[in-house]
């Protein structure tokens, strides 16, 4: 066979391996991937069994009871009141965990509430690791 | 000093755009013969920009760092990110935890990495040169457009508190000091073979030259930003309380990232320096880095993906993402347009030789990058395509790189007993038969010893063992033949070994390393036990093989340098026992005062952040890590009645109330640590995992010893390969 036309074929099957197995990478990414949701479209439409990323904030009043913590999840820019999600979790509870600190957890639908699984619960860091004006935390 | 930092940022912005102008206005007078003088002219004035462009970053982040170590609260970020309060080790590194200290650093590093590699090349690549110059200042300036308009770390506070807030509890590790300077020079260092790229392309000077120059900058970015990960990895493992050291976080792929694609550069720039092949590929791949280490402080900074590292929303998005799209724009014109200048002058001869175990490796390493880039991408591709956004997990993470993981070790053993051209099967089987076997061995004897079976991990073993024999061989293939020649000692011969061809040797330590780092890697991940234990004091459990005994509760009050309150530590005292051997751990955690008043006069010393201080038994099989939750409800409820009290006594003098107050912490934490309160454990079980922090040792080594200054006589020797081809040779006789 011509060395060129021997070298077009290697080129043509590393080709179809590279779009074989990129194809997979993005078909596995589709089944294996957990839906992000905000506490409002959990509230409507969660399927029992089902493994979602929930987003949002922490409402106060939070509490553990014996290895598990109890929390209830709001919407970002909700006002008090407004509908949350209560999510039962066990495992690691990052530093930054606190009332009203913005957190992704990933929680299936179980029975009234939400369990979460376990060791996914993420805090995320307060705005660019900054704290609040001191003077306007002080008025 | 707060108006002349923010004069100062005006006037090094003001530098860079000159250094611009003047750089590409010099390469075009240059061209014509009249105005050659002229152009010359101009593209020094340039360079000098950029000295001046760094002069001036100098000085404005001195201007920033003394306001943070006196403590000048009129500085809105020092009042923001620093306290008296803080230690001093941690003031001086407050500087760089804000976003605009951080971009202030960017422009510092930048600055110096580009006027060390513009005085360096001031009689080189004349051509190149202005181009690249150009590139970097116009990176430069770009960043100092920021710092000017969008992000000023300079902004006051009318009038100044009395008291910051102080810098972030999770931030005070000592990794933390060194972390960010390492990642950015890892960054900043990238985009030095970015820009002389992008000047070879727009020259079409496009030999080995330009990549000989920038080869060191390159690998010191690679070992810069390795350090950098490395260090944050370490800060997860002991900071974060989970006693994870890798979460595959947007934040960390995003430094993952190009540190791949410039490993990947770093192997295949050898073959076109040898061989003139892979030009294309070559340029891409550090036009790739280039943009990638772009990307990395554009995650960290826009907030775009949900992360731990995500600080919400920021103003940097559009800026940034205009200055990505920018630059993958110019690239790809550029090597499109320059196809027929990056022919190669060579093909590869044979599929058993080093030039095809690089390229395979290049393909690995690109197919991590890229595995890694769609997962910290998906939830933005998902949104795109489906409407919805959805993301991957560390399983599916573990999927894809735990094999082309496996494929990379074992490329790492091949690499170095190839040779160039063609190698023949014969000498490959004699020099793989001993490492082949020594790997198949050591799975044998785990198998045997007990080991689980874990295909990944045990494969991971055998290949481990199999990169350590073949880079002994190597290095007694070298000492044999040097005793051959002289007479020398084995160490002499080794020390001299590796000193005359460091660059070679260097290389093969990495390789020994980046082994070691794996099997860490491997076995701390595939083995490791986690529990979560809830005991009361005097209580015992047993966990990963070990007894442990919650011995007794610990408080104390952690008094500042200038008397003020920086925490109160709650923990426990653990007794580790395995079999004769018993340890004492105290792990415990850490409440830093809430600077809202409205928290209660009591509460509010519970109700900062807080961390936790792990408890942890290093050892060369195992480590026990231990990290505590103590349960404080009997202390909150004091706390309530304490705020209740304090409040009806607002009307006492300062000091008498602060006195009281001090006296009622005492107590509390007192009451602590005689009400033997149960408290949770998490404990953690990780097999070998300080092999990943020796490895990544082992690694600094070697890329110390590649980057390290060869002198001029040595290097004849090595450019001319005589020795090394003696060496092997005489070794292989």
């Amino acid at each position: 066979m011509a060395p060129r036309r021997k070298r077009r074929r290697r080129l043509i099957g590393l080709l179809a391996a590279v779009v074989l197995l990129a194809g997979a990478l993005i078909y596995t990414t589709f089944s294996a991937s957990s839906e992000a949701v905000t506490p409002t479209a959990l509230l409507a439409s969660a399927q029992p069994g089902q493994s979602y990323q929930l987003t949002g904030k922490v409402e106060p009043g939070y509490e553990r009871r014996g290895s598990a913590l109890h929390f209830r999840v709001r919407e970002r820019d909700a006002k008090a009141g407004s509908p949350a999600v209560p999510v039962t979790y066990e495992g690691t509870v990052p530093d930054p965990f606190r009332a009203d600190r913005e957190v992704i957890v990933t929680v299936r639908k179980q029975d009234d509430g939400f369990v979460g699984e376990r060791d996914s619960l993420i805090t995320k860091c307060p705005s660019k690791f900054k704290n609040e004006n001191p003077n306007q935390k002080a008025s | 000093m707060l108006f002349a930092g923010r004069a100062l940022l005006v006037i090094a912005l003001g530098f860079a755009l000159y250094g611009v102008f003047a750089s590409l206005y010099g390469a075009q007078l240059r061209k014509q013969a009249a105005s050659a003088m002229r152009g010359r002219a101009w593209i020094a004035s340039g360079r000098r920009a950029m000295y001046a462009t760094f002069a001036t970053a100098v000085v404005c982040f001195a201007v920033l760092e003394a306001a943070f170590l006196r403590s000048d609260f009129s500085f809105e970020l020092v009042a923001t990110h620093s306290s008296t309060t803080t230690p001093v080790f941690y003031r001086a590194a407050g500087a760089w935890s804000s976003q605009e200290g951080s971009l202030l650093l960017w422009v510092m590093l930048l600055s110096g990495w580009s006027s060390l590699i513009l005085y360096l090349t001031r009689n080189r690549l004349r051509e190149v040169a202005p181009y690249a110059t150009a590139v970097l200042l116009g990176l430069a300036a770009f960043f100092c457009g920021l710092l000017v308009f969008l992000e000023s770390p300079f902004t006051q506070l009318s009038p100044a508190p009395a008291e910051g807030i102080g810098l972030t509890p999770i931030l005070r590790h000592p990794a933390m000091m060194i972390h960010p300077p390492m990642l950015y020079s890892g960054y900043t260092l990238f985009t030095i073979p970015f820009a002389f790229a992008i000047g070879a392309l727009v020259t079409r000077r496009l030999g080995p030259d330009w990549i000989r120059t920038t080869r060191p900058f390159a690998l010191a970015a690679w070992l810069c930003l390795g350090v950098g990960v490395i260090l944050g990895a370490r800060w997860s493992y002991s900071e974060l309380g989970w006693g994870g050291y890798w979460a595959w976080d947007g934040v960390e792929n995003a430094a993952l990232m190009p540190w791949l694609t410039g490993t990947a550069f770093l192997h295949s720039a050898m073959i076109q320096e040898r061989r003139g092949m892979l030009k294309v590929w070559n340029v891409s791949l550090i036009l790739a880095t280039g943009i990638l280490a772009v990307l990395g402080t554009f995650l960290v900074r826009s907030g775009i993906l949900q992360s731990i590292h995500a600080f919400g929303a920021s103003t940097l998005g559009v800026p940034f993402l205009i200055l990505i799209v920018s630059m993958l724009a110019g690239s790809i014109y550029l090597v499109a347009t320059r196809a027929d200048d990056l022919k190669s002058e060579n093909r590869l001869d044979s599929l058993i030789s080093r030039e095809a175990a690089f390229l395979l490796n290049n393909l690995v390493l690109v197919a991590l990058c890229f595995v890694i880039f769609w997962g910290t991408f998906f939830p933005l591709i998902s949104e795109a395509v489906t409407g919805q956004t959805q993301s991957v997990g560390p399983p599916w993470f573990g999927r894809y790189v735990a094999p082309l993981a496996l494929i990379l070790v074992l490329l790492s053993g091949l690499g170095p007993v190839m040779t160039w051209r063609r190698a023949s099967w014969a000498n490959l089987r004699r020099a793989l038969a001993i490492p082949a076997a020594v790997g198949a061995g050591t799975v044998i004897v785990l198998l045997a010893a007990g080991v689980e079976w874990k295909p990944g991990a045990l494969a991971m073993f055998g290949l481990g063992a199999f990169v350590l024999t073949v880079v002994g061989e190597e290095l007694w293939r070298g000492v044999r033949a040097r005793r051959a020649m002289a007479d020398e000692s084995v160490p002499t011969a080794l020390v001299m070994l590796v000193a005359r061809n460091r660059r070679r040797y260097g290389g093969y330590i990495v390789h020994a390393g980046i082994a070691v780092l794996f099997v860490g890697i491997a076995a701390s991940s595939t083995f490791r036990d986690v529990r979560d234990v809830r005991l009361t004091p005097g209580q015992s459990a047993e966990v990963g093989g070990a007894l442990i005994t919650y011995t007794r509760p610990t408080g104390e009050i952690v008094v500042a340098r200038n008397g003020g309150l920086e925490k109160i530590q709650l923990g426990a005292e653990v007794e580790v026992r395995r079999g004769d051997d018993v340890r004492i751990l105290r792990p415990g955690r850490s409440y830093f005062p809430a600077g809202d008043p409205s928290a209660g006069a009591v509460s509010r010393y519970f109700a900062g952040e807080a961390t936790s201080e792990i408890g942890l038994d290093t050892g060369v099989r195992r480590d026990f890590w231990t990290s505590v939750a103590p349960e404080t409800d009997r202390l909150d409820g004091i706390a309530k009645r304490g705020d209740a009290v304090f409040k009806q006594a607002e009307s006492l003098p300062q000091g008498e109330r602060a006195a009281l107050l001090g006296e009622t912490l005492k107590r509390m934490v007192g009451a602590y640590r005689d009400s033997a309160p149960p408290a949770t454990f998490r404990t953690l079980v990780s097999p070998l995992v300080t092999w990943i922090w020796v490895g990544a040792l082992i690694v600094f080594t070697g890329g110390l010893l590649c980057l390290w200054p060869v002198p001029e006589a040595a290097r004849r020797r090595v450019r001319a390969g005589y020795a090394a081809r003696v060496a092997r040779e005489l070794g292989r006789a």
